[in-house]
């Protein structure tokens, strides 16, 4: 058996808050210089340079790389032999969050109720996704998903008739209908299947994969292939301003789904796809 | 009309602006705003549109005047503002054609705009800038000072004045119908 404190839970998602907002990931950054190097349209070029020359002082200076820190979404795997002690899981968690947008400097983003819209004032509650798994492991990461690529994002429960096609269709025109306000160049995130929430949340997991691995069977992997080329194709190219780059990547994870169904969800990321994670063994 | 080539120079603009700085901006060309802008977004717009509603004064004169779509973070100690980035202009587009019909000039966010603000930027002579998304670090830096102008309890969606020197933009809507991303996606597509 396993033991973490409640207390080291909250010190550690503290960290991973602030780091995530300031620190882009070294996969993401790399594939921002590819972009840089293989973009043909120099307007686009320009752009690429400088969100690479914003995360690089974003670092240097540990402040945040963009004012929408997010709503912080974490993620956590929790081995069946990993006991919390002094504290539970979820309140842990959130007070890492309190901790960690206050101590960071980070925007408080989060309201009530989406109706009386009165700020909760300290970036709570998170949004927390438990997955149980064998083990003594516990894995957390934290993703600070800003709204301007969220509030674009779709989910469509397509008829198993509508077919490959269609799928490509809506995952296109999703990016194009988000156009500058995904903050393209976008991660696109592409849940196939499953049930109507269990594809909303397959596709934002698929935006936690390192952005240069392949979709996890050949079938996906080949729809990302052509997805990119496709999204690739719409000309929005880097904030819009036109060019070849308009998604870094495209992450497609499936699920099986009713005979009758075939929900497809697109969660669009933002350039700034900020996540970080620590693994307790 | 085309989007300027990309070895334009930025023009430098200050505010506030007149008719006449509004109607020599093209759509796709790149500026640099030097002067007064004022930040307001969701909430700050919503109070602002039921003021007018009711009939009465909004927080500032809005005439000549330039509106920055951003909420920025918390100021770290030894800095003059956090991050402090544009967010997507779309959602204020039902706030916007009062304020145009009021004088506001201009407008700095990200996105596109609703045709019935592209058409009140055509009747009232103003233009909509689009900024760097997603690079509140770096713009930090062209912004000089901020003083608190209204709806304090608003927290980051107050109504701020900031002073910017340099602020990089680029025209994306004009007021002659211009519209810089529909220019540069037929440019860039491939069919």
């Amino acid at each position: 058996m396993k033991e973490v404190s409640a207390a080291e839970i909250t010190a550690k998602v503290a960290e991973l808050c602030i780091r995530a907002c300031t620190v882009l990931p070294p996969d993401v950054v790399a594939a921002m210089e590819s972009a840089r190097d293989l973009e043909e349209s120099a307007l686009g070029r320009e752009v690429l340079s400088r969100l690479l020359e914003n995360a690089r002082l974003a670092a240097d200076e540990s402040i945040p790389m963009c004012q929408d820190t997010g709503l912080a979404v974490v993620f956590v795997e929790m081995g069946e032999d990993v006991r919390v002690n002094d504290g539970h899981l979820r309140d842990a968690i959130a007070e890492g969050v309190r901790e960690g947008y206050e101590r960071g400097y980070l925007r408080k983003s989060v309201v009530h109720s989406p109706l009386n819209r009165c700020n909760t004032g300290d970036n709570t509650p998170p949004v927390i996704c438990t997955e149980i798994v064998p083990g003594e492991t516990l894995k957390i990461t934290v993703a600070a998903k800003g709204a301007g690529s969220e509030n674009m994002s779709r989910l469509k429960m397509m008829a198993p008739a509508d077919g490959e096609a269609a799928v490509k269709q809506f995952v296109r025109e999703t990016v194009e209908r988000a156009g500058a306000s995904a903050c393209p160049p976008v991660v696109v995130g592409v849940g196939l299947g499953g049930s109507f929430e269990q594809c909303a949340l397959i596709a934002k997991k698929a935006l936690l994969r390192p952005l240069h691995d392949s979709g996890p069977h050949p079938e996906a992997a080949k729809l990302e292939a052509e997805l990119l080329d496709a999204i690739n194709s719409t000309g929005i190219g880097p904030m819009g301003v036109g060019g070849r780059i308009t998604a870094l990547a495209v992450k497609v994870e499936t699920a099986p789904c009713h005979i009758a169904s075939m929900p497809v969800a697109v969660n669009l990321q933002c350039h700034a796809a900020r996540h970080a994670e620590h693994t307790w063994e | 009309m085309s989007v300027p080539e990309p070895s334009e120079t930025p023009v430098s603009l200050t505010t506030p602006l007149s008719d006449e700085d509004v109607l020599a901006l093209r759509a796709g060309q790149p500026v640099l705003i030097t002067g007064a802008v004022y930040t307001a977004r969701d909430a700050a717009h919503q109070r602002m549109f039921e003021a007018l509603g009711r009939g009465e004064e909004l927080p500032f004169d809005v005439r000549g005047e330039v509106i920055y779509y951003v909420g920025p973070t918390p100021t770290p100690p030894g800095h003059v503002i956090g991050a402090a980035g544009p967010t997507s202009a779309g959602r204020m587009d039902r706030y916007t054609p009062p304020l145009l019909k009021r004088g506001m000039k201009g407008m700095i966010g990200k996105g596109p705009r609703s045709e019935e603000v592209r058409e009140a930027l055509k009747r009232h002579k103003a233009v909509y800038f689009g900024g760097l998304g997603g690079a509140g670090a770096l713009l930090a830096r062209q912004i000089t000072a901020v003083e608190m102008i209204a709806y304090e309890d608003l927290g980051t969606e107050a109504i701020r004045r900031l002073e910017v020197e340099q602020f990089p933009a680029v025209v994306i809507n004009d007021c002659h119908g211009g519209d810089a991303y529909a220019e540069a996606r037929a440019r860039w597509q491939r069919v």
